[in-house]
């Protein structure tokens, strides 16, 4: 999908797949495909919203709409905008929805305020549903993520888990030379967050975190996700470069070859 | 239009504690309001909401961003929360989450920024927003409504509640003049023709709307003046504006705001579309404010009565 569009993300989404499988697939969250807004339902938000090609992927094959429509990624009147978007359909909008997307997702910071937003008002509500916020770890760049970390741990949000992909690459080269992060597991704890570490390309590990998880029902959660950036594809993994950028079609071909 | 009946000796109260006062009401009538702030309860009158709707009033801290943030993912799960601070922070320091999480989205949150104009006073420029129209008014989805005083305040809040979908409300801090009365009627999006008149029309918006029709009076017999009050600046009530300056020909916009993408660009713009008509705006030309009293400051950049009068003799 990538390819037909000839520009988008190409190495978070292949590195968080695993996760992505988990979620729809693994059974971690509660979701009704025939109603996707359906009020009882968890909510994945994608704050990092670049790697939506690997969510929309996710959504199709779990039947929120035909898997078909993934090749219009990016093209004039998709409803899979080069960044995922959830508008309120209020009378005279004319925009179409993509079933299943939870927000607008794209400036990075703004999904993990978004996040908390929503478990305050499931938890002010006594909810059962809870949240996922996936950001990235070049998100943790940016001050808004850590205003809105202190306001979860502020509130006990423990319906809320933000899983961070720490796959160690962001759009200007590798992250630790671009603008250190580390010791992130300090900072976020230091924060208020219970923080667990795992590797994220095991699905094992990815099932386990959220069942430990359950047993702090008052703190808001933080999964450092070790990921391989373009995880599978030998020619881009950990490599910056494909950060922002799509596979020709002999690339994509090769890559589709490996993954296979 | 049921204003006071004598509008040279009128009571005082700022456009904050009517909105202060209408959210107590609102945290009543509607158990989706929520109010979130980053430090500035108090000083914005949301102190009373709080004392009374502990369980629905989220403090977020000095971090305006995440506060934005945070409203819109209330709102995404069916709150209406009310995002309040002072202008310069709300929408000033937050303007790409309100682009993207609340306007883009479509999201049902209340952008509440207080402390606008020159008439915020002593705290000086950087707490004297000057550009809050301007950059609220360039997004869509997203209604801008100044409130003329107290009492409208108060309606305008109980107003845009009602309204589906994402308003800025710009308030005032010092107390201002209260002309309108519990009784006048206040519909969105519907200019306020409060006193007729064939000569020019001064199109006019917040605490300087009173200036206007101060003015007006002053030049009774003399000049008969029209004058306008745009509460609700996005959308634009163009039919009001259009009509009256077919009928005067001559235009003033009056603002406690840059005369640069505010209540004067947005006239001039219909107007240039589709009536061209010779006009003069009224505002902070380019510049920053300054400490001191707000009726000082008013005075010193011609925005006060006296000022108004001085520009209506010279287009007439």
């Amino acid at each position: 999908m990538l390819t037909l569009a000839e520009s988008g993300h190409t190495a978070g989404p292949l590195g968080t797949a695993d996760l992505f499988a988990a979620l729809y697939f693994g059974g971690l969250i509660n979701f009704k495909i025939d109603e996707p807004y359906w009020d009882d339902r968890d909510r994945v938000v994608l704050s990092c919203g670049h790697y939506c090609p690997v969510q929309y992927a996710a959504l199709a094959l779990a039947g929120f709409f035909p898997v078909e429509e993934l090749k219009t990624l990016r093209k004039l009147g998709t409803r899979l905008q080069g960044h995922p978007v959830r508008q309120i359909d209020f009378p005279g909008s004319n925009y179409k929805q993509l079933p299943g997307i939870e927000n607008t997702g794209g400036p990075l910071g703004q999904g993990v305020s978004v996040a908390v937003g929503m478990a305050l008002a499931g938890k002010m509500d006594k909810k059962k549903w809870k949240v996922i916020c996936i950001d990235s770890d070049a998100e943790q760049q940016e001050g808004q993520t850590w205003e809105a970390y202190q306001t979860a741990a502020k509130y006990g949000l423990g319906n809320l888990t933000f899983v961070i992909d720490r796959n160690e690459i962001q759009i200007s080269g590798n992250l630790g030379e671009v603008m250190p992060i580390e010791p992130l597991r300090d900072k976020l704890t230091a924060f208020g967050l219970r923080v667990f570490e795992i590797n994220g390309n095991n699905h094992e590990e990815i099932m386990a975190v959220f069942e430990q998880g359950k047993l702090f029902p008052d703190q808001p959660k933080a999964v450092i996700m070790k990921t391989v950036a373009g995880k599978g594809v030998g020619f881009m993994e950990g490599d910056f470069r494909w950060h922002g950028k799509a596979p020709t079609s002999e690339e994509a071909e090769k890559a589709l070859w490996e993954l296979k | 239009m049921n204003l006071v009946s004598d509008i040279i000796n009128v009571e005082r109260k700022a456009t904050r504690e009517g909105f202060g006062e209408a959210m107590v009401l609102l945290g009543r009538s509607d158990k989706n309001v929520v109010v979130v702030t980053a430090d500035l309860g108090e000083s914005m009158r949301v102190d009373e909401f709080e004392k009374q709707y502990p369980e629905r009033f989220v403090q977020v801290g000095v971090a305006e961003q995440n506060m934005m943030g945070i409203s819109a993912g209330l709102a995404l799960s069916g709150k209406i929360p009310f995002a309040v601070s002072y202008a310069v922070f709300n929408p000033g320091r937050n303007w790409d989450q309100m682009r993207v999480s609340v306007c883009y989205t479509n999201a049902n949150v209340k952008i509440v920024g207080g402390h606008t104009g020159i008439s915020v006073g002593p705290d000086g420029a950087t707490h004297q927003a000057l550009e809050d129209i301007a950059m609220t008014r360039a997004l869509p989805n997203l209604m801008v409504v100044a409130p003329a005083d107290f009492e409208q305040a108060k309606k305008a809040t109980m107003a845009i509640a009602k309204h589906k979908g994402p308003v800025y409300l710009r308030l005032t801090r010092p107390k201002t003049a209260m002309f309108t009365t519990s009784t006048t009627p206040f519909e969105l999006g519907k200019a306020q023709v409060l006193r007729v008149g064939k000569d020019v029309t001064i199109f006019a918006c917040g605490g300087l709307v009173y200036e206007a029709l101060l003015a007006a009076e002053e030049l009774k017999g003399e000049v008969e003046v029209e004058v306008i009050n745009i509460h609700t600046i996005k959308p634009l009530d163009e039919e009001t504006v259009v009509r009256s300056a077919k009928k005067t020909g001559k235009i003033i916009t009056l603002e406690d705001h840059q005369i640069n993408g505010g209540l004067g660009g947005a006239v001039a713009e219909v107007l240039g579309e589709k009536w061209p008509t010779k006009m003069v705006r009224m505002g902070m030309r380019d510049s920053f404010g300054e400490s001191g009293e707000p009726e000082e400051l008013l005075a010193k950049y011609g925005l006060d009565k006296d000022g108004v009068i001085k520009v209506i003799r010279k287009i007439i």
